[in-house]
């Protein structure tokens, strides 16, 4: 048996000093449900960076090498032909191509491992916890077995930063 | 509370704005009827569209001799309109991607709208590059496939290759940023909808967005990536516009400085352009508390700065031209300034170097209608600026003999209208049914970020 948490604020600042306070007494955050990116709550939460960056690099290589082997490919191997008088493999004229395709790949590649990795998709239900976060409110999210959950401590922190309501649902799973 | 986030600075939006009257505002334009002004605007535009769709149609059917081009002229009318309208994406893109990574907070009233403007700009310019193959229907040859034709592949050496691949990338990742970007707050839409249909219709469209943090940190990074990718692309969109041009061996064309000089006049003609926009959404759609006279304010001092380019750029050319001996270059710019095309030379002239110096003043910043009436000056005259390069640098050439005169047929100019058309219509359509203003990012943007407003 899971027990969820469910605690609400109306405004960003109690939502990070909350989650810093629930982490520091060793409750296990789920998530956070807000209605923008809120500054300084990657850190409360201890999310580390995301690895997207990385991601994007590699799609950005994979992009330059199609367009410059892609064009070397075709203008010199495959089938090449006397444009000008100019050398079969012209590579200063292959690159603005080559750009272009690497800022395609590198674009496409990241949205796209984005959408995979956070199950944006369309045609996807959201999971609700409180109502209202793409509105005006900032939900917060603490998942515990029941029997190791203190829940007089977690209503303790929730009133301490001004908490507008706070539930417990339990979900066997 | 509020007390330690006080700024010193001016807020970003007035009206005493909380989290939920700007959710109520934004997407309250969607619920509501729409003014007057927008069915106006609206239905101008659609004409326009007609018009342009009806042209567009008989010299498709009957061919590209529909046009004034002649022997000597072989490029004017479309290929003005094509680098017009592709200038005119890129203030879209700056406001967006460049602003962002300069961490200009402003940006967060108009970027969405800017970016639509993007899209729909770089549409309308895609369009005349493939009328002006004749057969718009074998357009997919310019992508480089394997087929039974030799394979018989695209010229990478080409400057018109580039184009279309830079075009393309530019689009796709355009509309991406700019989808990417309205996922959240379709999602607030979803969320406020009442009937079914709209339920269903934003579900879709919102792909399931909770509001998750942990999706938030990654998204964060994913749109700081694309604005990275963006600013780079959009200096090279315009600077492979002009190799189509720079590339060459026309006088008058055949210039190192047309990259810089071109991607400067497409952030000055694209300002203008959002102004001109702006200016009309702010009021068909009440929307002078987001969009306040202190952007207007902003956008006008890009544009003194860019028009300043704009106008050493027109110097440097006169300049090297003399500089360089070559009497050819010589006689080029001379036959802009005192040949017969010297009226569009001297509005080009008249529109982008001396209507920027109004924005000196404040008087003039602040007050909306000097200011839309100017930056419709700037359109003008950046229009015609593409049409000074192209057609004077063409209709007299090497051989005298064959020196003609250009004069646009009309089809061609109901062509420009159409494009216009299509460019206002999807603009009021977009401003109709989706959020103009983007929520998450203006919420994110308050000095009290909370439920009251700071009247805690």
């Amino acid at each position: 048996m899971k027990i969820y948490f469910v605690v609400s604020f109306d405004n960003e600042y109690d939502l990070v000093g909350a989650t810093q306070d629930f982490r520091n007494n060793g409750f296990n955050i789920l998530d956070a449900y807000t209605p923008y990116a809120v500054h300084g709550l990657d850190k409360a939460m201890g999310l580390k960076p995301s690895r997207l960056s990385k991601i994007c690099f590699g799609f950005a290589f994979i992009g330059l090498t199609i367009g410059l082997y892609g064009q070397y490919w075709i203008s010199a191997v495959n089938w090449p032909i006397n444009i000008g008088g100019k050398p079969w493999n012209s590579m200063p004229g292959f690159l603005p191509i080559a750009f272009e395709t690497t800022v395609l790949f590198a674009g496409l590649g990241t949205v796209f491992t984005l959408l995979w990795r956070t199950g944006i998709l369309p045609g996807r239900k959201p999971k609700v916890y409180a109502p209202a976060v793409t509105d005006d409110v900032f939900a917060l999210v603490i998942t515990e077995e029941t029997n190791t959950f203190d829940s007089e401590k977690a209503e303790n922190i929730s009133t301490k930063y001004h908490s507008i309501e706070w539930h417990e649902k339990l979900e066997s799973e | 509370m509020a007390d330690h986030v006080k700024s010193i600075r001016e807020p970003l939006v007035h009206g005493n704005k909380n989290l939920k009257t700007i959710t109520d505002d934004v997407v309250g334009i969607m619920d509501k009827k729409p003014t007057g002004l927008w069915w106006v605007g609206f239905f101008i535009a659609l004409s326009a569209l007609a018009l342009g769709i009806v042209a567009v149609s008989y010299q498709i059917m009957t061919g590209i001799g529909t046009w004034g081009l002649n022997k000597t002229v072989g490029w004017a009318f479309d290929i003005t309109n094509f680098v017009f309208w592709v200038g005119i994406g890129h203030a879209g893109t700056l406001i967006s991607a460049i602003l962002f990574l300069f961490r200009q907070k402003w940006r967060t009233s108009i970027n969405r709208s800017a970016e639509a403007m993007t899209i729909f700009a770089v549409m309308c310019a895609g369009m005349f590059p493939i009328i002006h193959m004749g057969r718009p229907w074998m357009a997919y040859w310019m992508f480089p496939y394997p087929n039974t034709r030799g394979p018989l592949w695209v010229n990478f050496r080409s400057p018109l290759a580039w184009d279309v691949f830079a075009i393309l990338t530019y689009l796709i990742i355009s509309a991406v940023f700019w989808y990417i970007g309205m996922i959240p707050d379709l999602a607030t839409v979803r969320d406020r909808a009442k009937t079914r249909i709209k339920k269903a219709v934003f579900g879709f469209l919102s792909f399931g967005w909770s509001g998750s943090f942990k999706t938030w940190h990654r998204y964060e990074t994913v749109y700081g990536l694309l604005a990275g990718l963006a600013a780079p692309l959009v200096v090279s969109v315009h600077t492979i516009v002009s190799f189509d041009f720079a590339t060459s061996a026309i006088p008058g064309w055949h210039t190192t400085t047309f990259p810089p000089y071109f991607v400067a006049g497409a952030v000055f003609s694209g300002f203008a352009m959002v102004l001109t926009l702006l200016i009309i959404a702010r009021k068909a759609m009440r929307l002078e508390e987001y969009i306040t006279v202190k952007h207007i304010e902003n956008m006008t001092k890009v544009i003194i700065l860019t028009g300043g380019i704009v106008t050493l750029s027109y110097a440097t050319e006169f300049f090297m031209a003399w500089y360089s001996g070559n009497g050819y270059e010589q006689f080029v710019f001379l036959n802009r300034a005192m040949g017969p095309f010297a009226w569009a030379y001297w509005i080009m002239v008249g529109c982008n170097l001396i209507t920027p110096q109004f924005f000196w003043f404040k008087k003039i910043r602040t007050n909306m209608l000097m200011v839309f009436i100017l930056s419709i000056f700037i359109n003008i005259g950046m229009w015609f600026e593409r049409f000074v390069i192209i057609v004077t640098s063409l209709h007299r050439d090497f051989l005298p003999s064959s020196w003609v005169m250009y004069k646009p047929s009309y089809v061609e100019i109901a062509t420009l209208i159409g494009s216009f058309g299509l460019f206002f219509t999807l603009f009021m359509l977009f401003i109709r049914f989706m959020p103009i203003i983007s929520i998450g990012e203006v919420k994110s943007v308050l000095q009290y970020k909370g439920r009251s407003g700071g009247q805690k």
